[in-house]
């Protein structure tokens, strides 16, 4: 692995690898002293042109417990608009040295514009481009329901294997969602039966040659779901007729009470975040016992080290001490 | 004025012959031609074809010099084999007014590679607003005969309608960038299973095909001519064609790239393969290519557009649309029309110059290669090989999709009317010749 731009990067092996890396890093993390000296030496720049402070936390903290150098470097409000920007960020990080540039960007496409313009040497790793990728996330979630639904919440138990056979809905905004993107890919490759859920608009034309099926049913997809995941929608959407109204999307598409009595009783809802409680989900589902929600943030901290571990220190026989 | 001999040249491809330009017209065709003092040609395995004519060329000037001046992009054009740019309306100012397409023009004139024809916009600014001043345009120095806000499609069916009238008192045509501006807001690629898959917003063939339906009957409906610009999809093509066949004075273009490329090119986000009208489907190449055999589009047109690396070398979504062509043109219409069987020769000079010059209403280009006709006219070696590389182009911006792809086909000379601007592949300056090369 030299970048991870798309969840579509990683094989079958590798996706696990890094599932299997980030539970060990999670095992690292439950010890008195956190830190591990792997990354020593080793510097981590954070590019951040788009505002997500949970994310870049994330990394920053997942960098910092691997002992790398990390360094914020956050564009937002800066002379954006022009692309230009980007490729002179770029060299500056070069000279700098970075060994990993973790990005976010407003534009698709824009870490591997960064790994393969020839700009930096340091591996990239996209953090959410636009409305294409957003591969950790995929790897964070893939973790929260290999715990719950393979390893049965027992640590260690899921290790060396795949979500095959798990049946996951994702309900949503999948035309401007990478979270749905990379979660469709990643999913597939590791085994699971993804239906996404959504009104027609806002599914992408095109989206048939995905490895997944579709549904714009939400009542009728939800008996026999292993995972039901909450896409965030953005309510202005409305203004470009996506949907008619806020009021008519939490109706048709939203998980509220009464849908939750719909669920298997080992169902897990999840939700990427930030979420808008009320439209896509309410109170009662964000908050119940089966919500992973939180979970999810915690699991996206040892995914991240995983990720720059992997990519960083190489090959993963090393193993984690 | 030089006479020159080309020997042995295969005018459209047939047997090898002798042309003999002298003062500007080609004074006799035939074997074993020769003059006194005349400069000879050897043209052994070359194809002689009258001088290419663009119908869709950014020249950038005035407004962009830092991407292409008239004199870069026309030393370009006649690189590329051409003898007659149209240049496009969008520069800063807008050619919207006699004075501007007149000051194009003179600087076409000047430079004296190609004769530059100004496009004049259709609507004030290319604002889509209120018709610009198309009569004092045509009636200028630059005899401005094709209009369009390429770039911006004129989309209120009403201003469309009177445009096309309007122009028919100075048989103009109007060039339509045929785009539906609100289902392509935003639009960064062609829209399907790759722009899904690469998150970018798609650029749906229905955009352009609802305005090329729309135009076509409107068309029709008033006894106007019409010119589709860079014609991008198989469902146009089938409207064009339904539209040939009710007899509608309709005439297309289709651009080398789309001649050649497709949409999954895009999936490296290289900003150099972005462009508008998006790259498409294989299916969409399959049926430009068949609509320009079979003539239902008319004319290869280059959509020359040249942007500086700062406006390329970026994010694909801060990326400039467009990339260069005028120097690729010939090879790419070798490799994907000639090389497949779908043109010979004879169709090339018919696409690449004799229609183009109809549409435009140029009467001294596109001329067949007999004795009497302006010596305006190409030469291509069909067996060259050769690999693009931007920095040693004569266009001033470095564009091109074909970086570092080996192309079938050169041109290695080009005369305009009996002067060589280029000679043995290399440009030829018309100050240095002293010939006073300009009308
Ligand atoms: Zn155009």
């Amino acid at each position: 692995m030299r970048h991870l731009l798309s969840a579509g990067d990683l094989d079958h092996d590798t996706a696990l690898l890094v599932l299997d890396t980030a539970e060990q890093m999670a095992a690292t993390q439950q010890r008195e002293i956190k830190k591990l000296p792997t990354l020593r030496g080793r510097t981590v720049v954070n590019l951040f042109f788009e505002d997500s402070t949970r994310t870049r936390i994330s990394f920053e903290a997942a960098a910092k417990r691997l002992s790398a150098d990390v360094i914020n470097f956050s564009a937002k409000g800066s002379s954006l608009a022009k692309g230009e920007s980007l490729k002179d960020t770029a060299l500056t990080l070069q000279a700098m040295g970075a060994d990993a540039v973790v990005i976010r960007h407003q534009a698709s496409g824009a870490p591997h514009r960064l790994a393969t313009a020839g700009w930096v040497h340091g591996c990239v790793v996209n953090a959410g481009d636009g409305t294409h990728e957003h591969p950790t996330q995929a790897l964070l979630d893939a973790v929260t329901m290999r715990h719950h639904l393979v390893g049965m919440r027992r640590p260690g138990a899921a290790a060396g294997r795949d979500l095959a056979g798990r049946r996951v809905l994702i309900v949503g905004d999948v035309l401007h969602s990478r979270v749905a993107r990379s979660n469709v890919l990643l999913l597939h490759t590791l085994g699971a039966d993804v239906t996404l859920v959504a009104p027609p608009t806002l599914l992408p034309v095109g989206v048939d040659s995905w490895p997944c099926a579709t549904s714009y049913d939400l009542d009728a997809s939800l008996p026999g779901a292993d995972a039901v995941m909450m896409l965030r929608v953005q309510a202005e959407r409305m203004h470009a007729a996506y949907f008619p109204s806020a009021r008519e999307y939490s109706r048709r598409y939203g998980l509220d009470a009464r849908r939750l009595r719909l669920l298997d009783e080992h169902t897990i809802v999840m939700h990427p975040g930030p979420m808008n409680r009320g439209l896509e989900i309410s109170a009662d589902a964000a908050d119940c016992a089966r919500s992973t929600i939180v979970e999810q943030v915690g699991n996206g901290v040892s995914v991240r080290m995983a990720v720059l571990y992997l990519l960083l220190a190489g090959s993963a026989d090393e193993g984690i001490r | 004025m030089t006479t020159y001999v080309l020997r042995g040249v295969r005018p459209l491809g047939a047997d090898p012959t002798d042309l003999l330009l002298r003062d500007g017209t080609i004074a006799d065709v035939g074997p074993g031609l020769a003059a006194d003092g005349a400069v000879l040609v050897d043209g052994t395995g070359l194809v002689a074809l009258p001088g290419f004519v663009d119908l869709h060329t950014h020249l950038r000037e005035p407004g962009r010099e830092d991407a292409e001046t008239v004199a870069s992009g026309t030393r370009a054009a006649a690189a590329g084999g051409f003898t007659a740019v149209h240049a496009m309306a969008n520069t800063e100012p807008v050619a919207d007014t006699a004075g501007v397409v007149e000051q194009v023009w003179r600087l076409g004139r000047e430079a004296a590679w190609v004769d530059v024809h100004p496009v004049g916009a259709v609507t004030v600014g290319l604002a889509g607003e209120r018709l610009a001043e198309l009569g004092a345009m045509a009636d200028s120095a630059a005899r401005v005969r094709v209009f369009s806000d390429d770039g911006h499609c004129v989309a209120d069916a009403v201003l469309m309608r009177r445009a096309l009238e309007y122009v028919k008192a100075f048989d103009g045509v109007i060039a339509q960038h045929a785009q539906e501006p609100r289902l392509t807001h935003g639009a960064q690629m062609h829209e399907g299973e790759l722009s899904a898959v690469l998150g970018l917003a798609g650029w749906p063939a229905v955009a352009e095909e609802a305005i090329v339906a729309r135009d076509v009957l409107l068309a029709q409906h008033v006894g106007s001519r019409l010119h589709v610009c860079h014609v991008s999809s198989a469902g146009s093509v089938e409207i064009l064609r339904w539209a040939k066949a009710r007899g509608v004075a309709v005439t297309a273009e289709v651009t080398p790239h789309h001649l050649l490329l497709t949409h999954d090119l895009v999936r490296g986000y290289d900003p150099r393969l972005k462009v508008n009208p998006p790259l498409r489907t294989a299916d969409d190449v399959a049926a430009l290519r068949g609509a320009l055999a079979d003539g239902t589009i008319d004319a290869v047109a280059t959509d020359h557009a040249p942007h500086t690396s700062e406006d390329k070398d970026c994010e694909w979504q801060a990326a400039a649309m467009g990339m260069t062509g005028l120097e690729t043109a010939l090879s790419v219409v070798q490799e994907a029309m000639v090389e497949t069987g779908l043109l010979d020769w004879a169709g090339v000079a018919d696409r690449m110059s004799t229609r183009p010059a109809r549409i435009g209403r140029l009467a001294e280009h596109g001329q067949p290669l007999l004795a009497g006709s302006p010596a305006t006219l190409t030469l291509v070696d069909p067996a060259a090989r050769w690999d693009v590389d931007p920095a040693v182009m004569a266009t001033a911006s470095r564009n091109t999709p074909f970086a570092g792809r080996r192309m079938h086909g050169r041109v290695v000379a080009t005369f305009l009317r009996g002067r060589p601007t280029l000679l043995d592949g290399r440009l030829q300056d018309a100050t240095a010749q002293g010939a006073g090369g300009a009308r």
